[in-house]
């Protein structure tokens, strides 16, 4: 029936060849574009070739501080990739049994996925409002002298903007640790505490290093949707931008190719990011020998 | 129930940080925008009350009629559109490569690799993936310049880029991925013997389709239209970016009205999304049973 040698085959080959286009066509144009000379527009043909605004873009040069949003994003994007490993993987555990609360928890974190965004930063800004006009108000009622003098406001990239990024990052997590729990032989396990292993060596001697692939599977997903995560911290990352906030305000005021050279180096990030992991993915694998 | 914490007191409690952070991020958040959408504001601060003002101003002149559709309705009906066209496009082209995936790519080696070939843009920038269009549909870009040499038109086309058609090519663009996932997963399940006994007994390749991969994809399916119509429901960043920030959303509404803090109104709004967004996943699960198809 699905035969190499009829045309349906050769139909959807060409089908899955153009989506693959389709697919990355319009970010190998960009990158070719940001390799322009100093004269290049954001359209083709090609003004000559050079790194000058790769140049231009590490000087500086009439692009808002990109050196420092960069430097937040990776920052936040590292954090946000350990507490999804550590989150994810502790609660991928306890789902092993049933405990109280697990279907609500399992419906949270769906919901979590399919809630517009925007809600979520509505309501998480509006969290974090409530909670500066509670500390304004006891700082004023019991006369705390640091509250009144310095405190601003608790809305910030560590606090609300970590904690929006992570309702985005967890579901996947622990989606895919009930994948790695599904398929999880559990006789090892079980020699292991037959032969007296406490439940914590058992975990890192047997469980860790068995699933060990997945969960680079589980970080890669946490830096990188932390990093070009914008929906969701949108209203909430407080006076410092991450990256992709930086650029979607860009994305109408630059009419250089800088912001191709920009996106030349975000995706260059991204991709060196997944080649990593998928190189030690398979590594992993290798070393287990299953 | 307490019983099980005598047992194993450790196991559930593993899930405890990580249920914190829904508590706190998740569900808070979204009970305070409800309750505050009752709430009242004027320009420098919002006040607890008990008002429907917020939801009046939402739906202001709509049960007229007289002057047209009101702004609010017009705005909706739109939304909905995107998410109906993207949802069509997505659906066909997430089906059928993941057909292609499940059932002509026999390694799993390669399997694995194109899926993988697939997944790695949704690991990049979502904004970078919009402005890359901008090189091939601008006033001087590449399908203008196809459009003028072959002469298939005279002057440049100004539909292709910050427009309706832009704004639905990115949104596919974007997130084709959320049908293959699911689909590919139903797939994989579908025993292949019953695919062989149907061809054995005579069955062309369109009845196979249609009668057996369909229905038995029917799962993917469903999850995969409720992630990408429930993203595009919300959206405001793709529309703004593709739409040249001319085009309104549901979603936009939102957040023009956060950055001018009315938050309130921003709340009701909010509010009336998440119940629409919930209605329609509602009789999206009513459409299978998903217990029984499992």
């Amino acid at each position: 029936m699905f035969s190499k040698k009829n045309n349906t085959y050769y139909i959807c080959v060409f089908f899955f060849s153009l989506f693959v286009l389709f697919l990355y066509g319009p970010t190998f144009t960009i990158i070719l574009l940001s390799f322009q000379g100093p004269d290049g527009g954001l359209t083709f043909p090609l003004n000559g070739i050079s790194t000058y605004w790769f140049e231009e873009l590490w000087r500086g040069g009439s692009v808002v501080d990109i050196g420092s949003a960069f430097k937040r994003s990776i920052i936040l994007g590292i954090i946000v990739m350990i507490l999804t490993v550590v989150l994810s993987v502790a609660a991928g555990l306890a789902f092993r049994k049933k405990f109280w609360g697990s279907n609500v928890l399992f419906f949270i974190t769906v919901a979590s996925l399919i809630v517009p965004s925007i809600v979520l930063s509505l309501g998480i800004a509006l969290q974090f409002r409530l909670i500066d006009d509670l500390t304004k108000w006891i700082g004023n009622s019991l006369d705390i002298s640091w509250i009144n003098d310095s405190f601003q406001t608790s809305l910030g990239m560590y606090s609300s903007g970590l904690g929006a990024q992570l309702t985005w990052t967890l579901p996947f997590g622990l989606l895919i640790m009930f994948a790695v729990f599904n398929r999880f032989d559990k006789s090892y396990e079980e020699a292991a505490r037959d032969l007296g292993a406490t439940p914590w060596k058992t975990f890192k001697e047997i469980v860790l290093p068995l699933i060990a692939p997945s969960i680079i599977g589980i970080a890669l997903f946490g830096f990188t949707l932390s990093y070009d995560e914008l929906a969701r911290s949108s209203q909430v990352m407080g006076s410092g931008n991450t990256l992709p906030l930086e650029l979607r305000g860009l994305t109408t005021t630059v009419t250089t190719p800088i912001i191709y050279a920009l996106g030349t180096v975000t995706t260059f990030v991204s991709f060196t990011v997944i080649a990593i992991s998928v190189g030690f993915y398979l590594f992993l694998k290798r070393k287990k020998g299953i | 129930m307490p019983n099980l914490f005598k047992i194993k007191p450790s196991v559930g409690l593993l899930s405890l940080p990580y249920s914190l952070v829904f508590i706190f991020f998740f569900f808070i958040p979204l009970v305070l925008t409800f309750v505050i959408s009752f709430w009242d504001y004027n320009e420098y601060s919002i006040i607890p009350d008990l008002i429907l003002e917020n939801y009046r101003y939402v739906f202001e002149n709509c049960f007229s009629f007289e002057n047209g559709m009101c702004v609010t309705f017009k705005t909706y009906l739109s939304t909905f559109m995107f998410c109906l066209i993207t949802w069509f496009f997505t659906l066909i082209i997430g089906f059928f490569v993941a057909y292609f995936l499940a059932f002509y790519v026999n390694s799993l080696t390669w399997q694995i690799a194109l899926f993988l070939l697939c997944t790695i843009p949704f690991w990049t920038s979502n904004v970078i993936r919009m402005i890359s269009w901008i090189p091939l549909l601008g006033r001087n870009g590449l399908v203008n310049d196809f459009f003028l040499s072959t002469g298939l038109t005279s002057t440049p086309q100004e539909w292709l880029l910050y427009s309706g058609f832009s704004v639905v090519l990115a949104f596919v663009h974007l997130y084709t991925l959320f049908m293959i996932v699911p689909i590919f997963n139903s797939m994989m399940r579908i025993d292949k013997s019953i695919i062989e006994a149907a061809y054995d007994s005579g069955a062309n390749g369109f009845q196979i389709l249609w009668n057996i991969i369909i229905p038995l994809c029917k799962p993917g399916i469903v999850i995969g239209s409720i992630f990408v119509i429930t993203v595009v429901m919300g959206d405001f960043i793709t529309i703004g970016i593709m739409g040249g920030q001319q085009i309104p959303s549901i979603g936009k509404i939102i957040y023009v009205e956060m950055s001018y803090l009315q938050l309130p109104a921003a709340a009701a709004n909010a509010v009336i999304l998440l119940f629409l967004t919930l209605l329609i996943i509602w009789i999206m699960t009513k459409m299978i049973d998903i217990r029984k198809e499992l």
